[in-house]
């Protein structure tokens, strides 16, 4: 087993892939020399070069599209936006055109590209680079939405998504680019559309991603000192969803909590909360709980910002009021 | 055209205000007092003086990430702005902004903006809404070169044109885009050029000289006054520290960075005074002493105020209150 941190595994990730498959390649702003806003690429344009690590003008809409029509056309393209707010500027391309041509076309084309979206809060830098826009993409059919919480997650995903042939919403959370973890020697891909039992546990299912996983993590260290066996589920790609690896948790303990970081009203947390509600209701003995962050735009200063993003008080106690 | 001392001494007043706020936050962001994204303005003085020198406080701009030059030259108050970097209850926007959202709409300050382009088509918007409402103000809309590149550039440039809007384009040409040059990232010398394929007006002007600046901007201003419509002002210039704070700007050379200091636009207009004996060197500092004593007054307020209560968060948007707060 090696260390590698989340953003050494992304890297490590795009270079097996760029390695391999010649018609893979790199394009977004400052992703070349800069080695990316968060360093993620660094040193990437030294093995492979100006042609395949290309840097960009300031032009999400024109990025995405041009990976849009490089896939189309026999390249896989992965595409960096550099903090996933501003993926609205690209939304056209992303929601009118990569999700919907090969569709569109009568199956008579595939999409095979990755756009890679840094997201979530943290770092006091406002309402414009802190969103987790999850929902945005996981409401429009004909994208996969994948969102890694470790760095052996991250490797496999990537991995998978840059082999996929259709296109790819890769989410990677900010904070987690310096956390280092366990990664296989082997380059191995991990399937989309599995989950992973990040803990297991019989009294409560808590479901979460991205950072939350972490958040979740502290918060049923706490609820074990009080005899509390909390059993955490990081789907890790949120479409496909691994309905299965969920639903069996909750079968089992019969309560769930769902934990993102997202804006709570309109999230992809409340896509899950209804398809449990629909598919195995009768397994619950409790209503669902929800946390998310508040339903306003993330603020600045540290206490605001903390106060909007949900921490480990908010999942003990959102726990602890279906106990 | 007449120079007046007070024009001439208030240009003075806001390239140093400028300049010295900006160190100061430097500094203070180094010391872990200011936190967030920090993009400073030092070096690109005189574009944001030379042209808020010809606008009123009924006049709007529409400014960037890199906002804090073009606050203080159109007449923001360091305390309210060191506030807000501060986080603090009494910052501009109740700590709810931070440096890239400062805005100060009593002065016509419709807010940095944390997305590149963003601020374009806001300008041309208060531009037709000054038509509509018959008045005479101008929108001065700021931008980087790299802003020039997105899709928002273009279809603003074009809108205001058909609709003759008031508004002045002005590009801050410092020659990169976080650490892409000017030549990597299009194929033009001078981004005045555009104008040209939207049918009105487009000037380059050195945007590290004051006088040159403001002289463009006098007539981009008063075309747009008078109803005949939109100019693109280029101004070329150049920032002296990295995109952020914290950017080890790798991506240019020492030389370049050397050379664009030795063209400090500062000290070129304090020869300017001194040299047409507009001032002396005494009046000269006494000014920099006043904004010296102005800007640690700044600070200490800054430093003394509150926090925003955490309940403010759920405050200045509409949401449904009964859902919101939390216990903790
Ligand atoms: C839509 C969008 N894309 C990318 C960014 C990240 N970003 C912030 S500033 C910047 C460079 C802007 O360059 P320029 O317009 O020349 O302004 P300068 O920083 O040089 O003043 C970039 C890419 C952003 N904030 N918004
Ligand atoms: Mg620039």
């Amino acid at each position: 087993m090696r260390q590698l941190t989340y953003a050494e595994a992304i890297r490590e990730a795009i270079r097996n892939e760029m390695r391999r498959d010649p018609r893979v390649f790199i394009l977004g702003e400052d992703v070349g020399k800069f080695g990316g806003c968060f360093g993620v690429t660094q040193g990437l344009i030294d093995e492979f070069g100006e042609e395949l690590v290309r840097d960009t003008p300031i032009s999400e809409e024109a990025i995405a599209g041009v990976a849009v029509g490089a896939a189309a056309t026999g390249m896989r393209p992965i595409a960096e936006i550099m903090f996933m707010d501003f993926v609205t500027v690209a939304m056209d391309q992303l929601v009118n055109q990569a999700a919907k041509m090969r569709y569109m076309f009568g199956g008579k084309i595939s999409l095979p590209m990755v756009i890679r979206l840094p997201e979530g809060g943290g770092l006091q830098a406002a309402a414009q680079h802190s969103q987790c826009l999850e929902a945005w993409l996981t409401h429009v059919p004909g994208i996969k939405v994948v969102y890694p919480s470790t760095p052996k997650d991250a490797l496999g995903l990537l991995i998978s998504s840059i082999r996929d042939d259709n296109p790819v919403a890769f989410i990677e959370h900010k904070l987690l680019y310096n956390l280092k973890g366990e990664v296989p020697d082997e380059n191995e891909p991990i399937p989309l559309g599995v989950a992973d039992v990040k803990r297991p546990g019989k009294d409560v299912t808590i479901v979460a991603t991205g950072l939350m996983v972490h958040k979740a993590l502290n918060a049923a260290k706490e609820l074990e000192k009080e005899g509390i066996e909390a059993e955490i589920v990081d789907p890790r790609t949120l479409f496909p969803l691994d309905k299965e690896t969920i639903f069996n948790s909750v079968k089992k303990t019969h309560k769930v909590v769902i934990v993102t970081e997202e804006v709570k009203r309109g999230g992809w947390g409340g896509e899950l909360a209804a398809l449990i509600a629909e598919e195995i209701f009768d397994y619950l003995d409790a209503q669902i709980v929800r946390i998310g962050s508040l339903n306003v735009p993330i603020p600045f200063t540290t206490v605001l910002e903390n106060y909007v993003i949900p921490n480990e008080i908010d999942i003990i106690n959102g726990v602890k009021s279906i106990l | 055209m007449e120079l007046t001392k007070e024009l001439l001494l208030n240009m003075y007043t806001k390239m140093n205000k400028i300049r010295k706020f900006e160190e100061r936050v430097a500094e203070l962001f180094a010391q872990g007092k200011i936190l967030g994204f920090v993009h400073l303005y030092i070096g690109e003085e005189a574009t944001a003086v030379g042209i808020c020198e010809n606008l009123t406080d009924k006049d709007y701009i529409t400014s960037t990430h890199r906002g804090h030059g073009h606050l203080i030259a159109k007449g923001g108050d360091l305390k309210f702005m060191m506030a807000e970097l501060y986080g603090k209850a009494t910052g501009y926007c109740k700590g709810k902004g931070g440096s890239m959202h400062i805005a100060d709409v009593q002065k016509g300050i419709l807010g940095a903006n944390g997305i590149v382009g963003g601020g374009l088509p806001i300008a041309c918007g208060a531009g037709l809404s000054a038509k509509l409402r018959r008045t005479d103000q101008v929108t001065v809309c700021f931008f980087g070169d790299g802003a020039s590149n997105q899709g928002t550039f273009h279809e603003a440039l074009n809108i205001a044109s058909i609709w003759k809007l008031p508004v002045v384009f002005v590009c801050e040409n410092n020659l990169y885009g976080i650490s892409m040059r000017q030549d990597r990232h299009q194929a033009i010398a001078d981004i005045a050029d555009r104008a040209m394929a939207y049918g009105f007006p487009g000037v380059t002007v050195d945007g590290n000289d004051v006088l040159a600046v403001y002289e463009a901007a006098r007539e981009a201003v008063k075309r747009a006054r008078e109803g005949a419509g939109p100019t693109l002002i280029e101004c070329k210039t150049y920032r002296w520290r990295g995109h952020f704070e914290g950017d080890p700007t790798v991506y240019r050379p020492k030389e370049e960075v050397e050379e664009w200091m030795a063209r400090d636009p500062i000290p070129r207009l304090a020869r300017y005074i001194l040299d047409n004996n507009i001032a002396t060197e005494e009046e000269l500092k006494e000014i920099e002493n006043n904004i010296i004593r102005e800007l640690e007054e700044a600070v200490r307020f800054a430093e003394e105020s509150p926090y925003p209560e955490e309940t403010s968060a759920v405050e200045d948007v509409y949401t449904d209150l009964v859902e919101e707060g939390r216990v903790r």
